[in-house]
């Protein structure tokens, strides 16, 4: 039974994901190390987002989708009947490939998931111009916004938005946070900053990332998950493990032949 | 670069408020649903009504007692031939004469056709004494008959179904009973293939310009938001429009007077041609923009294709770009035809004639159209009137709802093609 | 293809006659909808202009004054303005909230076998000519709301049934107007506050609606010009007779059905009564050309904004 104390945060038994008949996903063993970060890698197509997007129910909002197996967190399957997928996305945050900052000012970008959730201020408790503040500074953006947050979220540059997008899913407070290829859409110094922060988030978060960029995943991941695809076009876990073995000693032919460029 | 990321843990307070925002959206979702369902009971409330008033129970009285028309104290069942038909002169119109000798002098007729001719349209001429709902008629029928007994006791009263075919082909008439909608029916698809012979090309040719010719520039630019303005101008000023341009301005070509073909009630522009003409110019600029993006769908590798080949520009739209756009097309102009049918406050403007009894027959006859003729009866205030407006309602929309059904079906047999 | 000129250089350009007509027809067809609008500026601002030049016809007053009698002499267009104005404004309070209502269930909710059912329904709507309406506010609302407020409280003719049913009119356009404006709307937008733990409203009301709030807004204004220019439903059901009032049980006449029941009657040519027709016309024009050209510039400014 996971409880909030145990090593692991996240763990998938058997999961298997379908868009219809198709399916898309098959079999995943994986235990995610809490406030680490592990990288999900694999040629384009292997599935590594629906694993992903089935970590906080996301998969749901395409009608099609549907999901076999656990997710266990917090001590539960959070595909359970009596679970609320709103409940569940609070706890685990996403961060998207491409920024989607909202139409309102960088502030209320910020302040309005967590209003949204009940934030209260209080005695004792941080007020939410603190808070605001708080979450741009663990994002790393606050020096460069702090004169303008009444301005518009979408008048920030692509890097400063996607931060933008990490200070306001830290304003829920979440436990997991999940980052769908965060800098593809980038250039290589707002890349590097990215990669930068989710080392100092780790600290506080469980962080897994999805990337087709492997000297990312090498650079920043403290576990690395390895996927593939069969011919039935279906993505399987090939191999799980820290990351610094995975890509010195891989165990499994196809990981090693993958790492070293022989394809994907 | 980097920045200080607070080593201050920071633990917002958050109030467990799910249960509330749960119920709040389901509280909205019904009430969204609840919106949705207003717009299915608007129809099926209207279609009603309508329906309620084009069937139901009448009441018909004789307006005269026979025994007044006695001639010299004796009563008309012992009167000769020549004295009943004298009685039927001095009883019945003028018009009404001359058209019983038309169908067969009364000096020819059995005495027994002659007195029934005095029954039918001496002593009986019908009056309405009182007309019933549908429902009404249906779930108070003994209530209704002792009330016309009472009041009435000399009428009867029957059940009709104010639309019936003898509706549709009988003109105009003041009386209720009589009363059809032909002469309406007529004008309204004499006018509307005035509409269409002018409004299609037009149209189509002004949205193939802009589509396939215009360049950028400021001139069709112009002409692009003129359109668009076009579309939201009112339809009651087309009708001034129209009424200044085609019915005065250009009132010797509208009437026919240059061609010598005036109608020889009245010798103005009050004619379908200004109608259709009215209505080509009212539908033109919604129509123009449907066709538009017809053509826009039209995937550019088509044209590619054709140009390729060495086509020229007017090849490649006419035998690749229309054909393609063809559903499309269709579907605007039905659409567009669907509109001018039921316009009325235009034509009202233009001057519909509030009472013909003949055929138009020409584009330079005075006109009434259907949905005119709805407005008029609508707007009388004897309650049988609203009946035959019922009826007339109902005739109009099964015009539009077939036209609408042709319009599904040839689109689907075009786009299969 | 046989080189119909005598140049030494097959590649160069060919005349092309039949093409070139062809080019200016449609061009013609192009350019006739400015025709279009000339004459309708010109033959309105024409008789407009002889109406204002009549001596019994003073401009403060026809913009002031409260009294529409031309036998009076009294040419105070007010009462057909508030007519207007009144029935316009209760349309607008029963198609706004319930066309946004509707359009938002439409794009956020709806499954696919909703949406079948319901779109037909807002077509076949839409596609109701307007008479049929005038005769629906007649011989159904008008009773209908005699029976809820009493027959001495509503009038026969009065502004309530007609703003209501020209509500129910117009109910489609803004329905499929917002429902356009929320489509839009890109999905990553949604993703990113469902991934925050909102809820389906919180997203739609929160989020969705903010970011069209300019297609929303075109969408009402569309909407109040529709209004505004409607006429049959106004003639048959609202009344006779210019009134100045703002009780809308009450009758009146707007400026349309004004327009349409004098030129029903008998009208000549020249007389100031024929005139005047075209003053009311003109303001009308102007009322509505002007309201089209707003909501086209609300899209154009927020567009660029929002990306």
């Amino acid at each position: 039974m996971l409880t909030s104390d145990s090593i692991i945060a996240i763990q998938a038994h058997n999961l298997n994901v379908f868009y219809g008949d198709f399916r898309a996903v098959k079999d995943v063993d994986l235990s995610i190390e809490r406030k680490k970060v592990t990288a999900i890698i694999g040629p384009s197509g292997c599935g590594k987002s629906t694993v992903l997007r089935s970590f906080n129910r996301m998969n749901e909002l395409v009608p099609s989708a549907r999901s076999e197996g656990q997710v266990l967190f917090m001590g539960q399957n959070i595909y359970d009947r009596q679970v609320d997928p709103v409940e569940v996305r609070r706890r685990i945050g996403m961060v998207f490939q491409k920024p989607n900052p909202f139409t309102k000012s960088i502030y209320e970008n910020v302040a309005w998931g967590a209003r949204l959730n009940g934030f209260k201020d209080g005695i004792g408790k941080p007020s939410m111009d603190e808070w605001v503040e708080h979450c741009l500074r663990k994002a790393a953006l606050w020096d460069e916004v702090k004169d303008k947050l009444t301005q518009s979220g979408l008048s920030l540059s692509g890097g400063q938005q996607q931060r933008l997008c990490i200070a306001r899913t830290l304003a829920v407070s979440p436990e997991v946070i999940l980052m769908d290829e965060p800098a593809s859409a980038l250039d290589p110094i707002a890349t590097l900053k990215i990669e930068e922060l989710m080392r100092e988030l780790a600290e506080e978060y469980t962080i897994i990332v999805v990337t087709h960029n492997m000297q990312q995943a090498a650079r920043v991941s403290d576990y690395t998950a390895f996927f593939s695809m069969n011919d039935d076009r279906a993505g399987y876990l090939v191999e799980y493990g820290p990351t610094t073995q995975i890509f010195t000693i891989p165990q499994n032919k196809m990981t090693e032949d993958y790492i070293t460029g022989r394809f994907g | 670069m980097s920045t200080p990321t607070g080593r201050i843990r920071l633990t917002p307070h958050f109030e467990s408020n799910l249960p509330s925002r749960n119920r709040k959206a389901s509280l909205w979702q019904v009430l969204f649903r609840l919106s949705t369902t207003i717009g299915m009971i608007v129809l099926a409330l209207l279609l009603y009504t309508v329906v309620n008033q084009a069937f139901g129970l009448v009441a018909i009285d004789n307006k005269v007692d026979p025994a007044s028309f006695a001639v010299d104290g004796v009563q008309i069942e012992e009167l000769d031939q020549e004295t009943l038909i004298a009685v039927i002169e001095e009883n019945v119109s003028k018009g009404k004469f001359r058209q019983l000798e038309r169908e067969q002098p009364l000096a020819e007729r059995t005495w027994e056709e002659v007195y029934q001719v005095v029954i039918d349209d001496v002593v009986e001429p019908k009056d309405i004494v009182g007309t019933w709902p549908l429902v009404e008629s249906l779930t108070r029928k003994e209530e209704i008959l002792a009330e016309v007994e009472q009041e009435h006791p000399q009428a009867t009263v029957e059940f009709t179904s104010w639309i019936d075919p003898q509706f549709v082909t009988s003109p105009q008439s003041s009386d209720v009973l009589e009363a059809g909608v032909r002469t309406a029916l007529l004008g309204s698809l004499l006018i509307i293939a005035i509409t269409i012979v002018v409004a299609l090309p037009i149209g189509i040719g002004a949205a193939i310009y802009l589509e396939e010719y215009a360049s950028d520039n400021w001139l069709n630019r112009t002409i692009q938001t003129n359109i668009n303005n076009l579309a939201g101008v009112p339809s009651i000023i087309y009708g001034m429009l129209g009424l200044a341009i085609f019915v005065r301005m250009l009132e010797p070509l509208t009437s026919g007077a240059i061609f010598g073909l005036t109608d020889p009630t009245t010798a103005n522009g009050r004619t379908i041609l200004s109608a259709g003409l009215t209505l080509a110019i009212l539908v033109l600029p919604v129509l123009i923009i449907n066709v538009q993006e017809a053509i826009r769908a039209v995937p550019n590798s088509l044209r590619e294709g054709s140009y390729g080949l060495g086509g020229t520009q007017w090849q490649t739209i006419w035998h690749h770009v229309l054909p393609n756009a063809m559903p499309g097309i269709l579907t605007g102009a039905i659409l567009s035809i669907s509109r001018a049918i039921g316009e009325t406050a235009p034509l009202v403007v233009i001057g519909a004639a509030t009472y013909i009894t003949f055929d138009p027959d020409s584009p330079f006859s005075k006109f009434t159209t259907l949905p005119i003729q709805i407005y008029q009866w609508t707007s009388r205030a004897q309650g049988e009137y609203h009946n035959i407006a019922a009826a007339a309602i109902l005739v109009l929309l099964m015009l539009l709802l077939s036209l609408n059904a042709t319009a599904i079906l040839l689109r689907n047999r075009y786009s299969r093609k | 293809m046989i080189s119909r000129t005598t140049e030494a250089n097959p590649l160069h350009r060919r005349p092309r006659r039949g093409e070139f007509l062809i080019r200016g027809f449609l061009f013609f067809c192009g350019a006739f909808s400015i025709l279009t609008t000339l004459g309708i500026v010109y033959e309105l601002s024409k008789e407009a202009l002889l109406f204002f030049r009549n001596p019994a016809v003073n401009l403060l007053e026809f913009f002031t004054g409260t009294k529409w009698q031309p036998q009076a002499g009294a040419f105070g267009v007010l009462p057909l303005v508030t007519a207007t104005l009144i029935t316009t404004a209760i349309a607008m309070l029963i198609a706004l909230p319930l066309g946004l209502a509707v359009a938002i269930y439409l794009s956020e909710y709806a499954s696919t076998k909703a949406r079948n059912t319901l779109k037909p329904v807002l077509e076949v709507l839409a596609g109701i000519p307007t008479v049929v309406y005038g005769y629906f506010a007649l011989t159904f609302m008008t009773p209908f709301l005699r029976s809820i407020f009493g027959r001495d409280v509503v009038d026969i003719y009065n502004m309530a049934s007609g703003g209501l049913v020209i509500g129910i009119l117009i109910l489609p356009l803004i329905t499929s107007m917002s429902e356009d404006a929320l489509s839009a709307v890109p999905r990553a937008l949604r993703e990113g506050a469902y991934a925050l733990g909102a809820t389906k409203l919180e997203t739609a009301v929160k989020v969705v609606v903010p970011a069209a709030i300019s297609g929303l807004a075109a969408a009402f204004v569309v909407g109040i010009s529709r209004a505004i220019g409607e006429t049959m439903i106004v003639a048959i059901a609202v009344g006779a007779g210019p009134n100045f009032t703002f009780n809308p049980f009450k009758g009146a006449e707007t400026m349309t059905g004004h327009i349409v029941r004098i030129s029903g009657g008998d009208l000549s040519y020249d007389t100031i009564d024929y005139d005047s027709l075209f003053a009311i016309g003109l303001l009308l024009f102007v009322i509505t050309l002007g309201l089209n050209i707003i909501s086209q510039r609300i899209v154009r400014r927020f567009r660029e904004t929002y990306e």
